[in-house]
Order: structure tokens, then sequence, then C-alpha cells
């Protein structure tokens, strides 16, 4: 297979510079996910080991293999909203490997507000559990959390995506066999007591761990008993009384222990639908990925490059090279699975949007799971282009990363813009996960376009009156524009909101995909199915 | 040659003993108890027999069942290696009458010398210096003890090894320290029999290992220090270089030899001697092999438990005296499963992991591998270290790397004391004396300050230690943190 050569001169002032910035913004994302794993803050953090409690990063930490990755996700969840109040939005989300076996461990950070649900805390823990139902992953819930925060009601409990569809997916994964296991190892009230209801097999620390409907404050306005929170709903009580529990254990070491033991019983076994090679370490340095990506965005680069850093041996049987060229198509082994790469290289064209939807057939034909590099300022406009029907082009392409049934992974490497993040497999478009790096930006479309736009439409609006702006009166138009864009297409701002599964170092693309596929592996993988191709 | 060769003995002298068995094309019958069978002995011995239970008064210590254990797997010698039988005339004799050749000297010469007093007696009668001493009827002690002056030592006369070994520092003392001394004596070796002796304080343990064939001749494989002594065990051992004068070595090989010519003496014995300036005195013979033999066998390139077997079997010194040249330096660690921040209090449970630093010059000796469990019913050494080097100051060093390369998960264990001993100048300079232990260590080492980091991970193997190990993830797996560098 052809190695892709590199025409990176690593020693150019631009390489540095560049190579400079990307660090800049990598030192930037780094410095925010520590603060971010800080959780609650030192006093917090004191207060809860105080009661002989492990903090949620530590707990997943003794639940998961030595010497093995935690794939962690949305780091920097609620960054930046709630006042910053809600560092992770509260709770760890990832997967990582028990006695073998892929996992989605969840864990509430009790020491943000008692491991209160914010609107992006039950997002991440839903997206969470989406991720685990996509790709057969069994969940373990490590519970330690007071319910609903309950000042922001309104955006938590009632409607279809909130906190009450954690139970639902619950239940539709344990039917589909995917097993559910909660770890009590704190308060799990209201609404939350349903996660251990809901396991099929589940764990509870003495002491620590209360199981209840109505905690004492609840019941005693309700009824007017009294009655201790460990009375009410403690281990000895569910584990011997009511049953609710399974396991009772006497600390959190314990009960992780337990937990893995839980796993060790599950009787699960990976399908092996990929012919695998030896994994081989890239040609050229993830280092130079650094200098490869112009720190100006809008500067074109070979996406090439990046391809040639990503994969096995830098190896890459391209497809299609002389057609459709803005875009790249090809496949490639990334830690020895096989994998298709869809990768942009400029502005989509019809043919470029042609190439894709062929190139995304083959992958689905073949069973070979797909990776988007997204670098997409949006498909091409104007007359031509939309007489030669670029939107039916462009919509082959969105029909193809739809219905395509191999496992979708994406990665924003530059701009997301416009339709071209439909056909390159956008957030809506179900990739099992999306990663932005921190220099990727994602809206509409540019600032600069949009507000280009907006002055269009407004100019066209004064001259109906007869009125006209002067240059500095567009320019003061155009400004807030240009400051809402600039903010809102951050990968920060995406990465809060949950619009992607996370920021990653560009260097760690390669782990970070690897271990998803190795994830992915755990779900069956549904029939052929198309839709409609408009011709 | 023996065709097959009983061992009642366990832990890493088994594996020694079995070992060599192999090498001479021997066969090898394992005794042990019943709780012994997840020991690195039990898988490597051709046979195993258990010979009792748990206790080893039912046990090792069982001689019908020993002899009975041999005779069934028609073994025609038994290894007693050390402790246990191996310094009990009764069950030497007893093999005898049974047939079965007892790898050691013969029932009479370890009459002579198994029992303390009488072999202090031997000693004067051959000129050989001796601490002042008394045995004799219990009435007398007292009076004696007087005579003798303090601080002085009750000894165990059938004891060892600082087993049934009390000091007592003034007369006051003495009643109580003399009925607890008695009691202990009875309940380890089955006599409560003691003896008196002078205590010296600051000297020296200079030992000489001597070879018999048991005819009359004897050689000696020259000195061992082992100054390094916690409440009388051994904890560090070295040969090689010595740190008393050409003069005085002399001396102690000549007695030494003298000792073991006289009672035809047969196979591996040692002889040690408490060595004050130039002044030395002899302490007892040991009628056995050593458990810091492989020091020996390093600065000399013998083999002691080969040589044994061959001279058990054949009567021929497997050596000549000028055979016999030292070169380099080799130092033993016993590695002890016990809790160094605590006084040294034994420690029991499984082996969760254990690496070695295998390298030149580095010698393992082990008796228990992952997943073998260290129980309270015996002695708590899991293995025995030993480096050999140039030098001694090579030696230490080298030592001091295996230690910090060595992996020993799921026990606590005397590494981080034995890295400290090594690093305090007395030990470095060589002229460590008795009471270099006490005097450094009596409160024991104090708790280190671990980082959360190290917190976080000793919490994390805890309690991962005894799990089934099934997990598939290796380094061939993307989740191997191993496969992926630091970004």
């Amino acid at each position: 297979m052809a190695i892709l050569q590199t025409n990176i001169q690593s020693n150019t002032p631009e390489f540095k510079t560049n190579a400079k910035n990307m660090k800049t913004l990598i030192d930037e994302f780094n410095q925010k996910s520590v603060e971010a794993a800080k959780g609650g803050g030192e006093a917090s953090v004191a207060k809860h080991k105080a009661r002989k409690k492990l903090t949620a990063r530590e707990r997943i930490q003794q639940l998961i293999d030595p010497g093995t990755e935690f794939l962690e996700f949305s780091k920097l969840a609620a960054n930046g909203l709630y006042d910053g109040r809600a560092p992770g939005a509260g709770i760890v989300t990832g997967v990582g490997v028990i006695h073998g076996q892929e996992c989605m461990v969840i864990a509430n950070d009790a020491t943000v507000k008692g491991g209160a649900y914010y609107p992006l805390t039950a997002k991440k823990h839903l997206r969470a559990l989406e991720m685990a139902n996509e790709n057969h992953l069994p969940c373990i819930c490590l519970v330690d959390s007071g319910g609903a925060f309950l000042p922001m009601q309104d955006e938590v409990f009632p409607d279809k995506n909130h906190f009450g569809r954690i139970f639902y997916m619950q239940a539709r994964m344990s039917a589909a066999g995917i097993p559910q296991i909660a770890v009590v190892m704190g308060s799990c009230t209201a609404g939350g007591a349903y996660v251990p209801a809901m396991s099929d097999e589940n764990v509870i620390v003495e002491k620590t761990g209360t199981i209840f409907l109505g905690g004492p404050p609840l019941v005693k306005a309700a009824t007017g008993e009294e009655v201790s929170a460990q009375d009410l709903g403690g281990a000895k009580v569910h584990s011997s009384v009511s049953g609710l529990t399974d396991h009772y254990v006497t600390s959190d070491e314990e009960a992780l222990v337990k937990a893995r033991d839980i796993v060790f019983n599950f009787n699960r076994k990976k399908q092996d639908v990929l012919k695998m090679q030896k994994p081989e370490d890239p040609l050229y340095s993830a280092e130079d990925l650094l200098g490869v990506v112009p720190t100006e965005a809008k500067h074109p680069y070979d996406i090439r490059e990046v391809i040639a850093r990503i994969v096995d041996g830098s190896r890459f049987h391209e497809f299609k090279k002389n057609y459709g060229e803005t875009l790249v198509t090809g496949f490639s082994h990334i830690y020895g699975y096989p994998v298709g790469i869809v990768a942009n290289n400029g502005v989509l064209f019809s043919e470029s949007a042609l190439k894709g939807a062929h190139f995304i057939e083959l992958c689905n034909q073949r069973n070979i799971p797909l990776l988007f590099l997204q670098n997409i300022s949006g498909f091409m406009v104007g007359q031509k282009y939309e007489s030669e029907g670029i939107a039916k082009h462009g919509a082959k392409m969105v029909m193809a990363v739809s219905n395509a049934r191999v496992p979708k992974f994406t990665v924003v490497v530059g701009g997301s813009f416009g339709a071209g993040n439909y056909g390159m497999c956008g957030r809506a478009y179900q990739p099992r996960q999306l990663w932005m790096w921190p220099n990727a930006k994602i809206s509409v479309m540019g600032g600069e376009q949009a507000a280009n736009v907006l002055l269009t439409v407004k100019m066209a609006q004064l001259e109906k009156k007869g009125e006209a702006m002067t240059e500095a009166q567009q320019k003061e138009f155009k400004q807030p524009i240009l400051d809402k864009y600039e903010k809102e297409s951050s990968a920060y701002y995406s990465t809060a909101r949950l619009w992607d599964d996370g920021i990653i170092d560009p260097r760690d693309t390669r782990k970070v995909i690897a271990l998803g596929i190795s994830a992915s592996l755990n779900a069956p993988w549904p029939d052929k199915a198309n839709g409609v191709f408009r011709m | 040659m023996f065709s097959k060769v009983a061992i009642n003995n366990r832990g890493e002298v088994a594996v020694r003993i079995i070992l060599a068995c192999q090498e001479l094309g021997i066969k090898t019958v394992l005794m042990h108890s019943d709780v012994d069978i997840n020991s690195k002995a039990y898988r490597l011995a051709d046979e195993t027999y258990c010979i009792g239970p748990a206790p080893t008064n039912e046990s090792y210590l069982n001689q019908q069942a020993v002899i009975e254990a041999c005779k069934k797997t028609k073994s025609e010698a038994v290894h007693p290696g050390f402790g246990f039988l191996s310094e009990n005339a009764n069950f030497s004799q007893l093999c005898e009458e049974n047939k079965i050749k007892f790898i050691g000297p013969s029932a009479k010469a370890m009459r002579l010398f198994g029992d303390k007093a009488s072999a202090k007696k031997v000693a004067r009668e051959l000129k050989v210096p001796t601490l002042l001493s008394f045995e004799g009827e219990l009435g007398q002690l007292e009076a004696e003890a007087k005579k003798i002056g303090f601080p002085l030592m009750i000894k165990a006369t059938a004891g060892g090894g600082g087993r049934g070994l009390k000091i007592v520092k003034n007369e006051k003392e003495f009643a109580e320290t003399l009925e607890s001394a008695q009691r202990e004596a009875k309940s380890s070796f089955g006599s409560g029999s003691v003896f008196l002796e002078k205590y010296v304080g600051t000297a020296k343990h200079i030992e000489v290992q001597i070879f018999g064939d048991g005819k009359g001749s004897a050689v000696h494989l020259y000195t061992r220090d082992c100054s390094v002594q916690r409440r009388h065990q051994k904890v560090i051992e070295e040969a090689g270089e010595v740190y008393i004068s050409n003069t005085l070595k002399e001396k102690l090989y000549a007695d030494a030899i003298r000792l073991a010519e006289h009672c035809n003496y047969e196979g591996a014995g040692t002889v040690e001697f408490l060595v004050e300036g130039d002044e030395y005195y002899f302490l007892e013979m040991n009628t056995r092999l050593q458990v810091e033999h492989p020091v020996t066998e390093e600065v000399l390139n013998v083999d002691l438990v080969k040589a044994q077997i061959t001279t058990a079997s054949t009567q021929v010194m497997p050596w000549t005296q000028s055979q016999l040249s030292v070169s380099g330096h080799a130092i033993e660690a016993r590695i002890y499963a016990e809790d160094c921040y605590n006084n040294g209090m034994p420690a029991t449970g499984k082996i969760g992991f254990c690496k070695w630093p295998e390298g030149p010059g580095r010698r393992f000796e082990v008796g228990f591998e992952e997943g073998d469990e260290i129980t309270a019913n015996y002695d708590s050494m899991i293995a025995k270290v030993i480096v050999k080097a140039e030098s001694r100051k090579q030696a230490l060093q080298k030592l001091k790397v295996v230690l910090e390369q060595t992996i020993v998960f799921g026990l606590p264990t005397n590494i981080p004391l034995v890295s400290e001993i090594i690093k305090k100048p007395e030990f470095i300079s060589g002229d460590m004396k008795t009471t270099f232990f006490a005097a450094h260590f009596s409160e024991g080492l104090e708790n280190p300050e671990l980082t959360q980091e190290q917190v976080d991970l000793v919490g994390q193997l805890k309690f991962k230690v005894g799990e089934i190990s099934q997990s598939n993830i290796t380094t061939a797996s993307p989740w191997s943190s191993k496969v992926w560098g630091q970004s």
C-alpha cells in the first residue's frame, strides 16, 4: 500500500509559528481540564474525603484494569456555564476496561453541588448512555448524587431528553442485553433512587450509601415521620430488608472490587468482524501535527499531512485521487483496525460530494469503520453550482452518511461550517464519537460570511427606503455579529454544551480513534439499508 | 549415588535442594505439611508427600511421619535443610536405624555439637576460647549467674538461630527471664533445658564454614560476617572481604577444623565465633547447612548442597583445602514478609506479584511465587537476595540497585529496612558489630511520607491482588497505556 509522502519541513518559520500557536491552545485546554478535574474545589474534596469517600476519578482509576487508558468524554462540559459552579457538569463519563471488557463508566462527582443534576449533567449522562447503547457497552454507574438540581427543574425534569430518560434508557438497554450496574457510593435520592433500582445488579457501601425516593426532610414534611437517613435507606436496610441492593460492602475500595467481580461474570464476547493488521506506528511523528495546521484557519493545507501522522505506517490507499480533489478519501489502518477516511481538502463541490457518497458506500459494503476529518467551510455556492445540482449531489453524501451502518467517528480538525458539517458526519449524523481539536470552530457559517449576509440584507432594506450606510456604519453593524460568531464558534463553547464528546490534543487523535473503534466492536452492526438516492 | 532423595523442609531451601538433586540426576520427594502445597518447591519436586497438618510438631518435626514417608516413597536419603529436624541427633539416629541416609553429620557428632553446653565442653578440651558459661542443676543457675556477671544470656540448649535466647541485663530480671526462656525452649524445641553464658556486647559475629568427609578430615571454606542481627536473627550476611586481621582468621580456621575433625564431622557445618578486637570466643557449631550458605558458594565458586549430597553418598571430600580460595565479595539479604514500619511485625497473605531483577552477579533464592501464600504457621522468609561482585564496595552498590528494582506486591517486606541498613556509614565501613541493628533500628523505620499518587496506586493495587487475572489487556490492545506515548 502506498506510503504518504510528506512535504512538511519542520524547520521553517511558518511551521514553528504554527506549532507554537497550537501548543498554546493545547496548554490552555490542558489547564482548563486540570481545573475542571478539581471538581467542587479543595474544601469540598477535603470534606468528601473526610467521609472516607474516594473522588469520582479515584473511583474510576480503581475500577478499571491497572495500566489501561480511560477514554473520558466532555471533560469541559458546562465550562463557563452556571457561573462556573458545575465543573465538568458534576459528572465523569468515559470508557474504561474492566477485566478486559470495555464498559461505559458514569460517575457522579459529589464534590460539585452534591452531585446534583444540572441540565448539562443530565445531557452528559444521557450522552454516555447513548454511546453505551450504540456500542453495546455495559454501564457501570458510580452513584453519588442528590438528584435533580431543584432551582433548574424546568430544564432538568420534564422534557424527553431530561432526567427521566436515564431510566428509560436503562430499561431499554437492559432489554437489549446491555448490562446495567449501579454502585451506590453516596446518596441516590428521589429520581436518583431509580439508577440502582433500574440496574441489573448493584452494590451499596455501608454508612455512605443511601437510597430513597424521599429523603428525611421530605418524609418529615410529608408525613411528620422522623427517621435517620441510614434507617430510611442505608445499606443494611436495602441489603437485608428491602432487597433493593444485591451486594453490601464496607468501603469504596471494596465496592469497586465488587463491581469488577460483577463485570467478570458478564460472559460477553466482542464481535470479530474486522480483519486486523499488526499495529504499526505512523512513519511521521504525531508531534508534527502541531506545526502542520496553519494558525490562520483560512490558509489551505494538505489534509494528507494529517492522515500521514495518524494511520499505521502512514499507509493510505487513496480512492479517486484525481476526482473531486477537495475531498480526500481512502483506506488505512489505525492501530491495526481497518478504517475508511473521508477528509476535507477544500470547499465541497458536486464531484467531491459524489466521491464522498461513493466512498462511504464502499466502507458500508465492506464493514469498514469510517473516520471523518472535518475542515470544511461548506458546499460551493453560485449559479453554476446550483444549476449543476450541487444540492442533490450533497444530499447523496448526506444520504450515504446517514444510513451508513458501520461505526463512524468524526474529528473536527479545523472549521465545521454549514451543510459541510452534515455531509461530513456532524453531531446530528450519529457518529459514535465526535472530537474537536482545540483550534476547531463550529457554526452555521463563518462569522465573516454571516456578517456579510446580514449586512447585505440590511443594505437591501435600506436601499428600498433610499438610504445607505457609510463604511464606518457597515463596520459597526458587522462587529457584534463577528464577535458573537467568534465566541459561539469556539471549541470551548461547543464542548461546554456537549455538541461534541470532548476536545483532544491533536497528538492523541490516533489513540482516541483506536479506542473508539475497539469499543464499537461490542455491538453487532445492523443490516445494510439505503434510502432513495436522488439521481 | 542416590537415586531418590526426600526433602523434609519448605520454602527456598527446599527449592535449593531440589535444584541440586535435579542437576545430580536424583529424583526428589518433597515432604510437606498440608498447607504447603502453594509453593515453588511443591511444584518443582518429582514427588510430594504430605506428612501432616500445618503445626510443625505434627509435620516437619514429626520424625515417625518423615521416616514412614521416606519408606513409602522409597527414598534412600533425606535432606533436612535447615531448622526443623536438621540438627536433631535422635532423628539422625532414627534414619540410621531405618537405613535411610541422613544428609548431614552422624548422630554422634550432632550430639557432641548439637547440644550447646557439650559443644562448649569439647571446645574447651580442644583449647578453643569460649565464653564464661554454666550448665547444670536448675537450683545452681542463679548463683552461677552471679559468678558469670551481668549482662548474660540464657540459651536453650537445643536452640539456635536466635531462637530460645534471652539476655538478662541485671540480677533482678533473672528469675523471670529464666522461666520464660525455659517455657519457650520447651515449646519450640521440645526440651526446656537451658544454660547460661556471658554476654559480649560489641563484637562481630564471624563464622567459619567447614566441610568434613565423615572419616576424620575436614576443610574450611573461609568466613562469613553475620554481624547485622535483629534480636539475634541474622539479616545480612557477607563473605569475601572480612574486617578482621589475617592472624585472627588463621586462628579461627584452625580451631574450626580442629573441632570438625575431632568428631569425624560429615558434610557442611558452621563454627560460630564472637570476635571482639583480637579476642575471639567459640559460640556454637551449627551441624547443618546455614541459611547464608550462598555467600560462601559465591565467593568460592562451590556448590555446598551438591557437595553435601555427594559426600553423604560417597564419603569422599569434594575439594582439597588448596583448591579453595576466595575471590570477590558476596552479600545476602534475607527478604521477609513483614511490616518494617511496625517493628517488623510478620505479615501474612498472598503474594500478588513479584519480580526479581535478574542480572550478572545477582542470585535469588526464592521459595514462593505469585499467588503463593505466606501463612502464620512458619517463618516469614520469602526469599534471599544474593549479590556477588569484585569488591565489597561494588557488591553493596549492586545490592542497592537490586533492592530498588525488586518488586513484591501483596505483602509488605523488609526491603525498605535492608535498604536503610546498607546506607549506614557504619555498615558501609564494614566495621559493624552485633549491636549495630539495635543501635540504629531499635525504633524500627518511620513511616515514609507517600505522595498522593503513591497512595492512589497502592489503593488501586491492594484490592486487585488476588483477583482472577483474566484481563486480555495486553500490549497488543489499544487500551494498554504502554502502547501510547505521553503527549
